[in-house]
């Protein structure tokens, strides 16, 4: 049985469903790590004293991830912009690319939790610390499901484009939009955590 | 077809625009952090850049502009919900209950006037 809508849009919202059906996902996310912002309010402001995020974490480092980030997002849109410009192999390396530089952000965040590790620097130390790892662990497994979704749709799921192309194109669409979600929530992660 | 194309490529153009931005304010965004200001104004002048980040993103890479209306309706319905959210530390704040209250008693002596005695 066909799945209706994938690729026609429907007449009382004008919107295909997979492009409903991610927004309302996105909605649900916006209320998670909304919880959890409003979480790390309510302790800074009850708190006696709050370190200054720079003086526990490495901000150089923290800079270079969010650059890895919104590169990322460039790369996502670009692959999507290849796949409506009709080039395949620039989708591939687009595609490619911005897997590569997940796994980079991944990579450099562990050295980061390695090194707060190694220094004892753990959650029961401070409700900062606390914070910190929820927040930045929350956001790294939505970093691990872009890239398994992302990696699906670069090698076995982009065998869709022979037979349906923009039923993948949509997928696609999809995809950049949880992806841009991720890269989102971190501009304002960065600033709050390292920063202030 | 070449209308389309056209079309997509003024989208690349723009895309590559607030690529350069993002990153312009994400060194704006560190270099504001060393300014000495206090920490109030400096969580103010980092949530705004913040905020012009996030815009950026959502408008242009989302295609919020120029999105269909159960979008925009879906997304105010959210943002009512991220509020009641945000502001639930607030009524924590606010919260009395169970907390005694005493009112001053007009025919009590004035401590001072007791003082004296």
């Amino acid at each position: 049985m066909e799945i209706p809508y994938t690729v026609a849009e429907r007449p009382d919202t004008g919107l295909n469903n997979v492009k409903l059906g991610i927004w309302l996902f996105l909605a649900s996310e916006v209320m998670l790590f909304g919880g959890l912002f409003s979480t790390y309010i309510l302790l800074r402001v009850g708190a006696t004293d709050w370190p200054v995020g720079s003086t526990l974490l490495n901000v150089p480092i923290g800079t270079f991830n969010t650059t890895i980030l919104i590169i990322s997002s460039i790369t996502m849109v670009m692959a999507h912009a290849s796949l409506k410009l009709d080039d395949f192999g620039k989708y591939k390396t687009y595609m490619g690319a911005t897997i590569l530089l997940a796994c980079t952000f991944l990579a450099v965040k562990g050295y980061e939790y390695w090194e707060k590790v190694s220094h004892d620097h753990l959650p029961a130390e401070s409700t900062y610390l606390a914070i910190y790892w929820t927040l930045t662990g929350l956001h790294g497994l939505h970093i691990v499901g872009g890239i398994i979704v992302n990696s699906y749709f670069w090698g076995p799921g982009s065998a869709m484009w022979r037979t349906k192309r923009e039923q993948f194109e949509n997928r696609v669409e999809a995809a950049g939009l949880y992806w841009h979600f991720v890269d989102l929530v971190w501009i304002f992660l960065f600033p709050v955590l390292y920063l202030l | 077809m070449s209308g389309n194309v056209a079309e997509v490529e003024k989208h690349v153009a723009a895309y590559r625009k607030v690529g350069a931005a993002l990153l312009v304010l994400t060194v704006v965004t560190v270099a504001a952090s060393y300014l000495p200001t206090a920490v109030p104004l400096a969580i103010v002048i980092a949530l705004i850049i913040a905020t012009t980040k996030g815009s950026l993103v959502a408008s242009v890479f989302m295609h919020l502009v120029g999105e269909r209306k159960a979008i925009y309706w879906a997304l105010a319905l959210t943002v009512v919900f991220w509020v009641f959210l945000m502001s639930l530390p607030l009524l924590g704040q606010w919260d009395t209950i169970g907390v005694q209250k005493t009112l001053p008693n007009a025919n009590a002596p004035a401590m001072d006037a007791e003082e004296e005695h």
